[in-house]
């Protein structure tokens, strides 16, 4: 096959990357733009492996296979609610790619047409190699903190400023030995800074921003990609890491946005273990049994769900699916408010809903259902907290000051369903908790929404 | 200690403090309850129905006086009633000490202690102690019934095969309890309900009772009822007059008008002219309950129901919560069961006058031989402050143009900005870079801005299929790899490397399209 052909199959391949990330504006195109994707991807592929540069070989096959083997029994067997787990671990994969094909890259002897043309490409070899590794073990860390193997806290070490930028500037020392042709053992080195760096930059972010750095990963593996691409002059790996690049960087900037922190702030870790202003607590958080959960219920006429990462850690989606499918049976009005940053990921909230079969029309953001609280007569918190403190609105001093809440208080009564009594991932008190139209519903979100619905097996569905 | 209530002395009073009800409230805080025979008679209590509740009922006045340690009565007392009182008794009633010093001396010489029920400050914890606030949602509610029993018309609107009645107009002027009552009830009635307020805090509270909100274009700060204990104080004068012009412009319009305006301490301001009397229609009511206050029309006269030259209902009269005496006297009988529980906060009969306390001090005006009346300024601000509501302003086509162009301006110039800066970031690097280098950028730029442009239209609910889709595509790094395994040097580091990177690469791409897929087949419709 001939370069133009190869180069007209990439142009077409990035023509539907782009309709694909496109495509995913509405859940009806959406499914459409999963096949773009995948087309532009074979397209690519193939157009690569026949090429005269490559050619088909036993070995390659096999890899192929192996991948794909693996790729689809992970796809199949993973749980939704494991999903934030999934895509760190897939991220560190690419980083991984890109560390070794930069080292490749500089085992293979390179000719160049002028000095300029060389120092570029030991840059850009640097560079890529750089960036994967960062993506590489920041994601393995990730992984490792969003399936529990890791704790979640912040790791905070003093001078952790000081030590980011030793490590960068240790780097920079290398690049600079590199270029003088100082040998590869500086590439090796500083392979090893930027796995310490990806390590520490991660251990400093503590859990409840896990939604920022995921898709900040994700950012990463993208500019991975697109530094690959510069590296090995292809234009398609460029443009479709630039492409993931972008689509990661907007991703982490709307999160940032949700919580109203600088992207920075977020990047450089460390919150969530300042002991910050311990506000003490007037009055007392009111505990509710099952029955008078139920009772509220049945009287209700529009109840608002607010999920958060409890629900997902008690697997509770189903019950709560199933509450939901009754609620509106009896002709009551149910809704789900998703903050944008519920959850480990983004959108983490919307997919475990979506897979216990609740109807997307019914599942609101923030901005469109904030409004609604004050005529909503039964709010139902599972296993959130930050995301419906009203601190963040009433007290300046408070940690999360300024971050955009659901006004869940508004409405004329508020369950919470929680675990103890214990302060969310953020360690700070909610006076939600303490308002006199709250009751604490405690206990595992699964088991006290199931009581709940064996509660009321009969008079829900009927009434 | 004995708490009981007398029967009132004034003619038209027919409330009574004590209701067969709260008297079992009140003895689960220790006390013993007497009444006078007859008290509750015109309030629809019949003695029997007080005996029954446990409460001993005695012949006179004097012998109530004698066994009570705690009077609770609703009127302000009379001088004989004053001179029944003595060294450790305690009188609850309203008592107005703004307007009526010569009684709180006399009861100060008595050496009793006086609790004031319209003294209790409004804060929200005294909210169920707020004899005003009870009494003047009676009044609201009884005013509009008294004008729908004056007025010749339904209030709602009809088209009957008799022919089509037009639904009755009503102002409401003051929107306290008592307007906000008004409010709810003529708009139940179905009349198309107008308020106006001097606070514009209200607005909002006016319109959640369905009313319209009579906005008035005055440019100078109007009124923060927050400051004044969320009372309203005096206005300016050119204030007044805006307000009489408006009123002027809808007098004709209007079948109802029900003042409500009070300045606590003072007579009630004017507010209804002779001349907008005579601009309404005849046939139409004016109820002014602010008469016992002077009253806020000119031609209210107390206790009254007069008619005007051309034909409009004035009525002035001052005991609307006495007309609906079985209402009025089970809410009073709570305020003072609530004062009580808070005076007697070890539930064993005996009263604590804690003058430290906000509302037990607030409501305090003689105590221990002593006149305590005005009392500090609360501790506690009644109502935060609030934002004036505006009117949103129409804006005319002008306006809008310019602020368009405006913002364009300024949109313009970021972007502008933007591009010189990209330019000239882009400049430095081609003086430098070798042309093929430049190649990839702009391919490199362009993509970048083409993700800019295409994630931002992606809806929230599918950022973690966008993630996954992401990570898919991110494995296109397997092209790299693709390009090393077999080419170049050949050597076998460099093959198996790549071999690796081969098949890690797929683990994402297959792994991304079909986690994606599952998600995105998750997702349905109701």
């Amino acid at each position: 096959m001939n370069t133009g052909i190869q180069t007209a199959a990439y142009i077409t391949a990035s023509v539907l990357f782009i309709l694909s990330l496109g495509g995913l504006s509405g859940q009806e195109s959406a499914k459409r733009a999963v096949w773009y994707g995948i087309v532009g991807m074979v397209l690519a592929v193939g157009a690569t492996v026949v090429s005269a540069e490559v050619g088909f070989s036993l070995v390659l096959a096999a890899m192929l296979a192996l991948g794909a083997v693996l790729g689809a029994v992970v796809a199949r067997r993973v749980e939704m609610t494991a999903m934030p787990q999934l895509v760190a671990a897939l991220h560190s994969f690419v980083g991984l790619a890109a560390v070794f094909i930069g080292l490749n890259s500089n085992l293979t002897p390179h000719e160049f047409a002028s000095v300029a043309e060389g120092n570029i490409h030991e840059v850009e070899i640097f560079l890529g190699v750089f960036i994967g590794a960062v993506t590489f073990t920041g994601s393995i860390i990730a992984y490792g903190k969003l399936s529990g193997r890791i704790g979640g806290k912040a790791l905070v070490l003093p001078g952790r400023h000081v030590v980011n930028i030793t490590l960068l500037i240790g780097a920079f020392v290398l690049l600079g030995l590199y270029m003088e042709h100082a040998g590869s053992w500086t590439l090796y080195a500083m392979t090893l800074i930027a796995f310490v760096l990806g390590v520490h930059l991660v251990m400093a972010i503590g859990g409840a921003d896990m939604p920022v750095v995921v898709s900040m990963l994700n950012s990463y593996s993208g500019w991975a990609a697109a530094a690959t691409g510069f590296l090995l002059g292809n234009d398609l790996l460029i443009v479709t890491g630039a492409l993931v690049g972008s689509s990661g960087a907007i991703l982490s900037y709307i999160m940032c946005q949700a919580m109203n922190r600088s992207f920075l702030s977020v990047i450089l870790g460390g919150f969530g273990t300042a002991p910050g202003t311990t506000v003490t607590m007037k009055g007392e958080q009111l505990g509710i049994d099952t029955e008078g959960v139920a009772a509220a219920l049945d009287e209700a006429e529009s109840v608002i769900i607010v999920p958060g990462y409890g629900m997902a850690v008690a697997q509770a989606q189903g019950a709560v699916s199933e509450l939901t499918q009754r609620l509106r049976a009896a002709g009551k009005r149910v809704r789900f408010a998703i903050h944008p940053v519920a959850g480990r990921l983004p959108g983490h909230m919307n997919v475990l809903l979506a897979e216990a079969k609740v109807p997307y029309d019914i599942v609101l953001e923030m901005d469109e259902i904030n409004q609604d609280f004050p005529n909503t007569d039964v709010v139902i918190v599972i296993g959130s907290n930050d995301i419906v403190n009203p601190a963040a609105q009433d007290d300046p001093n408070s940690p999360i000051a300024g971050m955009p809440v659901l006004e869940v208080w508004k409405a004329k009564q508020v369950f919470v369903s929680k675990r103890g009594q214990g302060t969310g991932y953020s360690g700070i008190e909610n006076p939600l908790f303490y308002k006199e139209n709250t009751r604490m519903f405690y206990g595992d979100a699964k088991t006290s929404i199931s009581a709940l619905l064996a509660a009321r097996p009969a008079s829900m569905s009927a009434a | 200690m004995n708490i009981g209530s007398p029967k009132e002395l004034g003619q038209a009073e027919a409330r009574v403090a004590m209701t067969p009800d709260s008297a079992r409230q009140l003895q689960k805080l220790g006390y013993h309850c007497v009444i006078e025979a007859g008290a509750g008679l015109q309030a629809g209590f019949s003695d029997e129905l007080y005996r029954a509740a446990g409460v001993s009922v005695v012949g006179n006045a004097a012998a109530l006086y004698e066994t009570a340690d705690v009077i609770a009565k609703v009127r302000p007392p009379e001088q004989q009633e004053i001179s029944r009182l003595g060294p450790g008794k305690t009188l609850i009633c309203f008592f107005y000490p703004a307007q009526n010093h010569a009684l709180l001396d006399a009861a100060r010489s008595t050496g009793a202690g006086v609790i004031a029920m319209d003294m209790v400050p409004r804060i929200s914890r005294a909210q169920k102690m707020d004899a005003l606030s009870s009494m003047a949602n009676v009044a609201g509610y009884r005013a509009v019934i008294e004008a729908a029993n004056n007025f010749g018309r339904f209030f709602t609107g009809q088209m009957t095969a008799a022919g089509k009645i037009p639904p009755a107009r009503v102002l409401v002027v003051g929107a306290g309890v008592a307007g906000l009552a008004a409010i709810g009830t003529a708009v139940s009635l179905g009349a198309i309900t107008h308020a106006f307020d001097v606070r514009p805090e209200v607005a909002e509270q006016i319109k959640s009772m369905g009313a319209q909100f009579v906005f008035l274009e005055f440019t100078e700060q109007q009124q923060d009822g927050a400051l004044s204990g969320g009372y309203a104080s005096p206005s300016s004068p050119q204030f007044r007059d805006k307000q009489l012009e408006k009123f002027r412009k809808l007098a004709p319009a209007m079948d109802i008008v029900i003042t409500t305006a009070l300045i606590p301490g003072r007579e009630a301001p004017k507010l209804w002219l002779a001349d907008m009397v005579a601009a309404m229609k005849p046939g139409s009511v004016i109820i002014d309950l602010a008469a016992e206050r002077g009253g806020n029309c000119e031609l209210t006269v107390a206790d009254q129901r007069i008619v005007s030259a051309n034909g409009v209902v004035v009525i002035g009269y001052t005991d609307f919560p006495s007309r609906m005496a079985n209402q009025s006297s089970t809410l009073y009988a709570t305020n003072i069961r609530h004062m009580m529980a808070d005076l007697t906060p070890g539930k064993d009969g005996n009263i604590v006058h804690n003058m430290q306390d906000d509302v037990i001090r607030g409501a305090t005006v003689v105590f221990g031989g002593e006149i305590t009346y005005p009392p500090p300024p609360p501790k506690i601000r009644a109502i935060a402050a609030q934002q004036p509501t505006e009117m949103p302003k129409a804006l005319t086509a002008t306006d809008k143009r310019a602020l368009e162009a405006a913002r364009f301006r300024r949109a313009t110039r970021r972007q502008v900005g933007l591009l010189v800066l990209g330019g000239l970031f882009m400049l430095l690097v081609g003086a430098f870079a070798p042309p093929v280098f430049m190649g990839h950028f702009i391919v490199f730029a362009l993509a970048c801005f083409v993700g800019f442009q295409v994630i931002w239209g992606v809806s929230h609910a599918l950022h973690t299929p966008l993630m996954a889709i992401t990570n898919a595509i991110s494995g296109i790094i397997i092209i790299g790899a693709l390009l090393q395994i077999t080419g170049g040097s050949g050597s076998r580091l460099v093959t198996s490397l790549a071999a690796v990177s081969v098949a890690i690469a797929t683990i994402n791409i297959v792994g991304g399209f079909m986690v994606t897929r599952r998600m995105l087949n998750m997702f349905q419709k109701s």
